[in-house]
């Protein structure tokens, strides 16, 4: 019987969930900062889709396309906000606004 | 199949690794586009083709692009590269990389624990079985969905223009 074991699909996808969170922790420019979030999004998409390949049910991809989609909306928001961040503090680090009132 | 899903879960990991250790804006995006589309190729050869075109076409296709768009609209040069240089000291990344470790180990544990002993065949769920579902009984969700765009694009079209911009009252709003 061949096939992959959902537990190294769903490892990959923990792999991948641990290196963005790193990556979130660790950078201080934004723009690495949203593409981390990015990561992590993808890594709980694919998870999504191990489990509905192994369970052969249609609903992982549903899910899938649900996370997409929220990827999407926190991109464009993200970036929105790293224009502002560039313009107000001519600086892409994320600590320049850890001030309520900067 | 079994050797796709292992190369392109290995292409995931090290461009992914390549992503949050690039001091360079513009590589670290062209890292995260190719661990994109392993991600994609893992998709298909788990038997996900819709799942992994929509990962190529929305992903890598438009939201990377939106992140090339606005590296390239902030004009970063070699300052910036120098500046990433000094904050990726040892002592800043190991810390984050520890507890992020220790998260990973909990979860594979917890995996090879678990022991289910499910096979992924690779059987391919079509795009068909995805849309009888999302346009059947979770035709709410995707409506919430398309709400959470419109939001997106609010808020995105508010918050990211320029100031002075805003010609009819000259006002800063933000």
């Amino acid at each position: 019987m061949s096939g992959v074991p959902m537990e190294h699909g769903l490892a990959l996808a923990a792999m991948l969930f641990a290196l963005g969170l790193a990556g979130l922790m660790f950078r201080r420019n934004m723009v690495f900062v949203l593409m981390s979030l990015e990561i992590m999004l993808n890594a709980a998409g694919l998870a999504f889709i191990v489990a509905g390949a192994a369970w052969q049910q249609p609903e992982g991809q549903a899910m899938f396309l649900l996370v997409i989609t929220l990827a999407a909306a926190e991109a464009s928001v993200g970036l929105a906000l790293l224009i502002q961040l560039q313009h107000r503090f001519k600086t892409l680090d994320i600590d320049a606004a850890s001030r309520m009132r900067g | 199949m079994e050797i796709a899903f292992y190369l392109s879960g290995l292409v995931a990991v090290l461009a992914t690794l390549g992503v949050i250790t690039n001091p360079n804006p513009v590589h670290g995006v062209l890292y995260l586009i190719v661990s994109l589309l392993a991600v994609a190729m893992v998709f298909f050869s788990l038997g996900a083709p819709f799942a992994g075109a929509l990962e190529i076409i929305v992903y890598a296709g438009a939201i990377m692009v939106l992140f090339v768009f606005v590296v390239m609209m902030l004009n970063l040069g070699q300052a910036a590269v120098a500046q990433e240089r000094a904050w990726l000291s040892p002592r800043t990344w190991l810390g984050p990389t520890l507890l992020a470790a220790a998260l990973l180990l909990t979860l594979i544990g917890a995996l090879w624990r678990g022991d289910s002993g499910m096979l992924v065949q690779g059987d391919v769920l079509s795009a068909k079985q995805v849309g009888t579902i999302l346009f059947g009984p979770w035709l709410l969700v995707v409506e919430l969905g398309a709400l959470l765009l419109l939001a997106a694009l609010v808020t995105a079209s508010h918050v990211g223009r320029q100031p002075g911009s805003d010609s009819k009252t000259g006002k800063e709003a933000l």
